[in-house]
């Protein structure tokens, strides 16, 4: 289990949406503070890796969570620069 | 309610791929013509020795869908465009010339009569040489388009972030 400093919801949303949510939020962490993100497009398990990888912070959790009727991801993210 | 622990940089792996050269092509159309130009460019490449994946996203998702499959999604409004929106890589209309199908069965009588693939075949042979192919989540959700409706080989579902990622580090980018 990961511990998040700031948690950021982006459920409904689709692709580019929580990634632009992520880049703004992002910008309000001080270095090496951790953002949860919360989705439920599944596009996110390979887009914010990417994001990470492009932009230079670092991913340290992918969590995805199952319940009866919707599946939700979550993404920890740690502001690297 | 059960959690899963996923490894992030196993999205990755294919971006860190070592291959030096490659080569994305966003397929938004899903016209027969286009969608034919699309795959002889990624069969070609991949041909090549490149790195190829193919983006498919709006109307483009008709090439990957399976023959037929209409829309899941639960409101009428998406159920009635998925009527008309029929899937299926055979059943793509040309842009041009179309008249109600009559133009497109000639061309593919034409193409076969040349010796050329169809959409289809070269499809598959793209899926052989090791061509990636993702779908766009977005457009999915929109269309009411589930992942069981797509043909076998798509196993890659993401967005804008993963096709700019893999941009940057293409040679050849292409939008179709």
């Amino acid at each position: 289990m990961i511990q998040a400093d700031v948690k950021l919801d982006t459920l409904g949303y689709f692709c580019p949406m929580p990634i632009i949510l992520t880049s703004k939020k992002i910008k309000e962490l001080t270095m090496g503070q951790v953002l949860e993100v919360v989705s439920d497009d599944e596009g996110i398990k390979k887009d914010m890796p990417a994001w990470c990888e492009t932009t230079g912070h670092q991913m340290v959790g992918l969590e995805e969570e199952q319940s009866s009727s919707k599946r939700i991801y979550k993404a920890f993210v740690k502001k690297a620069k | 309610m059960t959690t899963a622990q996923i490894e992030p940089t196993a999205a990755l792996a294919e971006l860190r791929d070592s291959k030096a050269e490659r080569v994305t092509i966003v397929l938004l159309s899903g016209d027969l013509d286009k969608a034919m130009a699309a795959f002889i460019i990624a069969t070609g490449a991949a041909a090549m020795g490149m790195q190829v994946t193919v983006f498919f996203t709006f109307w483009g998702l008709n090439t990957i869908r399976k023959k037929g499959a209409s829309s899941s999604a639960s409101d009428w409004l998406r159920r009635m465009f998925g009527l008309l929106n029929k899937g299926g890589a055979d059943t793509l209309p040309l842009s041009r010339f179309h008249f109600w199908g009559l133009g497109t069965k000639m061309m593919q009588v034409v193409m076969r009569q040349n010796r050329m693939p169809g959409v289809p075949e070269l499809m598959q042979m793209a899926l052989d040489l090791g061509v990636r192919f993702i779908a766009c989540t977005t457009t999915m959700g929109l269309m009411g388009i589930t992942k069981d409706t797509l043909i076998d080989g798509v196993d890659q579902f993401a967005g804008v972030t993963t096709y700019l990622a893999e941009a940057k580090q293409g040679s050849v980018n292409l939008f179709i």
